[in-house]
């Protein structure tokens, strides 16, 4: 039975459309707090087991339940993964925004509303599906307090027969999400099917969007950044881990918990880890340094307001000299900001964090697979230059589920950096803490417990000559803060290089990093065959830059730089590396309103400011 | 028979001078308690036995936090940021539970910059020996009252302290410190015993040393002063500690002792001077601190101790060699794990 609305509003535009397959995006919007995640990541993986690329992004409030959320699906048969700004398929499932929602959508999307809502009087130019999600909930759930968390998984079933999705991988996807709860799988199985049926007997469709299997997702896995961290993070060795918990960084500590306690707990069934959630942010990092300081692999994750408390402490771990690794999820800034949206706020801040002359190594992953990879580089640079090290995740990255290559195993062994034991300390006779040895700024350290009577150091954040004495002498501290420079330079050659995604000698290059780079493969693509507008591309990893970098900029007319901050942070820190005959070449591309960012706003911006 | 002997200096039970356990000279005012205080540290660490080089040394910010400079300088040492000693503390101790921590604080340090992260120091009663070096006064930023100093008590520049002072040892106390004392570092038999037994103890010390400023605090009217201080001591008992390595029998009276067995097998003796005063019993130690505060009393004292509670590292549950120190092997799970993490994702 065909419902009479669909022949009025969609019949037109459903009728001339070519088909589209597997090249859409979906939104879901509902209610925080009502089970819709589940749907949500049933429905991803679906899509993700028929092979096809896909993404899944989460935006969602402050709030554990009752306010709005929306989550985002991309289907990219070419594998474009950032989020799309245009909706082709909306899910009503909340009363709230249901108006806003729709009114907001293009010409010819599809609308899937709550049928007694009538969105469908609200537009003539969408394509509408009505759907009785109380009547069709009652009949499968009959424990009315239940209902609530199983009627998303209606919109499910009636989804995956309007797209064509194989009702078998949404019954696989569905027993993996309730792999723990039989009787809830149960239940929402029974849901989805009653969404499926009722599509089967009630709608017709005639919107052209089809999901078709394809052979692009195999042997991939699927994974949020901070779970990612998490595990390179157990793989890297780390034995302290110490945190506060903040948005939205608590998934990679809560996720490192469950990590560890299934693969770090030893033969002797004791742990050879200590996770400590500290009382506020200033003392999980004063745990990780007086962790790093006793020769421990430490960390601690973070957001913004985390950072900002940690400022002192980090200025003391740059003077004094010891490692530690600290993840900073950025959120939306300044202040609370919006703490479940995403940015890269803190690229100026962390750079230099702490009074005094201070500069900090940051890195800067993009994928899932580099916040594995990064977790150890991390710790090596961290023992290796004896310096904090900062990981700049951001919410996008760290919160949302991401397709991946399965993680390769660490096949370098761990880098501990220049440690003293006590038969060093014997045969030299003893050391200077600060004493630039190598030529490379980086002194000789003893851990805490070394038996030797000349093992012992003074760590102190005051003023210190090479033998970490106290000293206000002003040739001591101009010396120290000089090799500290220098030490600067040795991280330059450490840290991973950029990649340089396209460098063709066009006219244009385009430097970004971090999630920007999603965005930025679509943008590449689309100057070029929108526009005719060939571009360069490379993508930082870390700070302090490198040569790459450098190179790059003087190789071409105009470079622009893509932020996600209001400020252009990372182009100001170019600016004060580069030549200054490179410097009038940056051009800024700054996204920062919360939301990960697009493709196709960078592209407008880039063409706008190219005189397109 | 040699005629002559060289005579040897006196030795530790491992074999150390005393000598081995000092350190740099100090910079203190003369007269300052604090300096007092590394003395009496100083002779606790020879007499123990304890090797410095298994000792690591932790400071805040201020005179106090100066002073692990001037005492046991074979031992590490880490002077960090203002109030925030606890943390580096409670991480250097979980990255190496073999170590024996020692953290040197004062009442500023403590009370009130530092007062979040003393607050879980006590709660975690993490295994550390946590000293309050307590003038009531900034000495480093030249006399400004501390969150220590006494409701009435007089700055040299005449000012009257209007707040009352928060009582370190009673908050240690309810916050689950399990050794918990008070001294005056004029009282040379009493810190020093104080001290020995704390170094037998595996949890949260916490002393609370009346070391007065001779320079901005010991004058009249001050309550931190030498002679305030002398006046007004009340001591709880009278200590005698017997270490683990003494193997003698010391009878004492249960009437009039009370015998306190620590964590290394020593005894700590309290010849009771209150007869009603039972150390074990929490809320009669913070109700006799408070009237403490009424009768304008310094009691001194080990005030509360407990050797049973367990203590941070026990319910953290670690294996028994440093974390610092375990070898990749134990560090990185094998390759089949990871594999394990990936199927599971897939």
């Amino acid at each position: 039975m065909a419902t009479t609305e669909l022949a009025v509003h969609g019949a037109d535009q459903g009728a001339v459309r070519e088909p589209v397959v597997n090249n859409f995006s979906i939104q879901v919007a509902t209610v925080n707090g009502s089970g819709s995640q589940s749907a949500n990541t049933v429905l991803l993986r679906t899509i993700f087991q028929m092979g096809v690329p896909v993404s899944g992004k989460n935006m969602f409030p402050s709030n554990i339940a009752g306010l709005p959320t929306w989550y985002t699906i991309r289907a990219s048969k070419k594998g474009y993964i950032a989020r799309k700004k245009e909706i082709d398929f909306l899910v009503a499932m909340n009363p709230e925004t249901a108006r806003e929602d729709v009114l907001s959508l293009g010409p010819g999307a599809v609308a899937l509303y709550d049928e007694p809502l009538k969105l469908n009087e609200l537009r003539s130019d969408l394509i509408f599906y009505p759907v009785p999600y109380d009547k069709i909930t009652a009949a499968v759930c009959p424990e009315s307090k239940l209902r609530k968390l199983v009627r998303n998984m209606v919109y499910v079933g009636v989804v995956a027969r309007l797209l064509n999705l194989d009702m078998a991988e949404v019954e696989k996807a569905l027993r993996k999400q309730f792999a723990k709860k039989v009787k809830a799988a149960e239940l929402n199985w029974n849901a989805a099917k009653a969404g499926y049926d009722y599509a089967t007997s009630s709608l017709t469709k005639v919107d052209p969007f089809f999901i078709e299997r394809m052979n692009e997702t195999s042997g991939k896995i699927i994974i949020d950044g901070n779970s990612a961290a998490a595990i390179g993070s157990m793989f890297a060795g780390v034995t302290v881990v110490t945190w506060y918990p903040i948005t939205p960084s608590s998934s990679l500590v809560e996720s490192l918990i469950e990590y560890m306690k299934a693969y770090r707990i030893g033969p002797d069934g004791k742990a050879t880890f200590a996770i400590v959630q500290a009382e506020d942010e200033l003392a999980a990092v004063g745990m990780v340094l007086g962790a790093g300081w006793a020769g421990a692999r430490s960390m601690t994750a973070t957001a913004g307001p985390g950072i900002s408390l940690m400022a002192e402490f980090a200025g003391l771990g740059y003077y004094v000299e010891i490692p530690g690794v600290i993840w900073d999820i950025q959120r939306v800034g300044p202040s609370t900001g919006l703490p479940t949206r995403t940015a890269q706020g803190d690229i100026s801040f962390v750079a230099r964090l702490s009074h005094g002359d201070t500069k900090h190594v940051m890195l800067i992953p993009s994928t899932p697979a580099e916040c594995f990879t990064m977790a150890s580089d991390a710790f090596d640079l961290a023992e290796r230059l004896q310096t904090p090290v900062f990981v700049m995740s951001d919410l996008d990255l760290g919160m949302n589920n991401w397709m991946s290559e399965p993680f390769q195993y660490p096949e370098k062994p761990q880098q501990r950096g220049k440690v003293l034991s006590a038969e060093d300390v014997e045969r030299l006779g003893g050391f200077s803490r600060y004493k630039d040895v190598d030529g490379d700024a980086i002194g000789y350290r003893t851990l805490p417990g070394t038996e030797h009577p000349n093992a012992a150091w003074f760590a102190r954040g005051s003023g210190h000559n090479e033998k970490s004495q106290y000293s206000e002498r002003p040739d001591d501290y101009a010396n120290n803060m000089d090799r500290l420079a220098r030490k600067f330079e040795t991280a330059r050659s450490m840290v991973p290089r950029p990649e340089l995604v396209r460098n063709e000698g066009c006219e244009v290059g385009i430097i970004a990093y971090g999630t920007s780079h999603h965005a930025l493969v679509e943008t590449i693509d689309q100057l070029q065959t929108e526009y005719g507008v060939k571009a360069d591309y490379l993508r930082l990893r870390a700070y302090p830059f490198t040569r790459e970098s450098y190179e790059f900029i003087a190789g071409h007319k105009r470079v622009y730089v893509v932020d996600q901050n209001r400020d252009g942070q990372m182009m100001e820190l170019l600016k004060l590396d580069i030549a200054v005959a490179d410097i009038g070449k940056l051009r800024s591309v700054r996204h920062y309103n919360g939301l990960p960012i697009d493709a196709r706003s960078v592209t407008d911006e880039i063409i706008s400011q190219e005189g397109k | 028979m040699a005629a002559t002997v060289t005579p040897q200096p006196k030795t530790n039970r491992i074999g150390l001078t005393v000598l081995d356990y000092r350190g740099g000279k100090t910079t203190l005012c003369a007269g300052c308690g604090h300096n007092a205080i590394s003395e009496r540290i100083i002779d606790a660490f020879y007499e123990m036995g304890i090797p410095p080089e298994r000792v690591i040394k932790l400071s805040g910010i201020g005179c106090s936090s100066k002073s692990p400079a001037y005492f046991m300088g074979r031992s590490h040492s880490f002077n960090a940021v203002h109030g925030r000693m606890p943390s580096v503390a409670t991480g250097a101790v979980l990255a190496n539970s073999k170590i024996v921590a020692l953290g040197i604080s004062g009442d500023g340090d403590t009370a009130s910059i530092g007062i979040g992260q003393f607050v879980h120091l006590m709660r975690r009663n993490l295994p550390i020996v946590y000293i309050i070096e307590d003038n009531g006064v900034y000495g480093l930023t030249k006399g400004q009252f501390s969150a220590t100093a006494d409701l009435g008590s007089k700055l040299k520049t005449g000012v009257i302290n209007d707040l009352p002072a928060i009582d370190t040892c009673a908050l240690a106390i309810m916050l689950g410190a399990t050794f918990v004392g008070r001294s005056f570092s004029g009282d040379k038999k009493q810190l020093h015993t104080m001290l020995k037994a704390a170094l037998s103890h595996r949890g949260t010390v916490m002393l609370d040393v009346i070391s007065p400023c001779t320079t901005f605090n010991d004058h009249e009217g001050s309550t931190k002063s030498y002679k305030f201080v002398k006046d007004h001591e009340e001591p709880l008992h009278d200590l005698d500690f017997v270490p683990h390595f003494h193997d003698i029998a010391v009878e004492y009276d249960e009437g009039t002792s009370l015998n306190v067995t620590m964590h290394d097998g020593s005894s700590l003796r309290l010849r009771k001077l209150e007869h009603d005063y039972d150390p074990t019993n929490k809320v009669a130690a913070v109700k006799r601190l408070i009237e403490s505060h009424e009768a304008q009393e310094v009691l001194t004292g080990v005030l509360y101790v407990n050797t049973t509670a367990p203590n941070f590292i026990d319910m953290i549950n670690m294996t028994e060699q440093p974390l610092a120190t375990l070898p990749e092997s134990a560090t990185r799970p094998s390759r089949e794990a990871l594999e394990e993490c990936m199927e599971e994702l897939r």
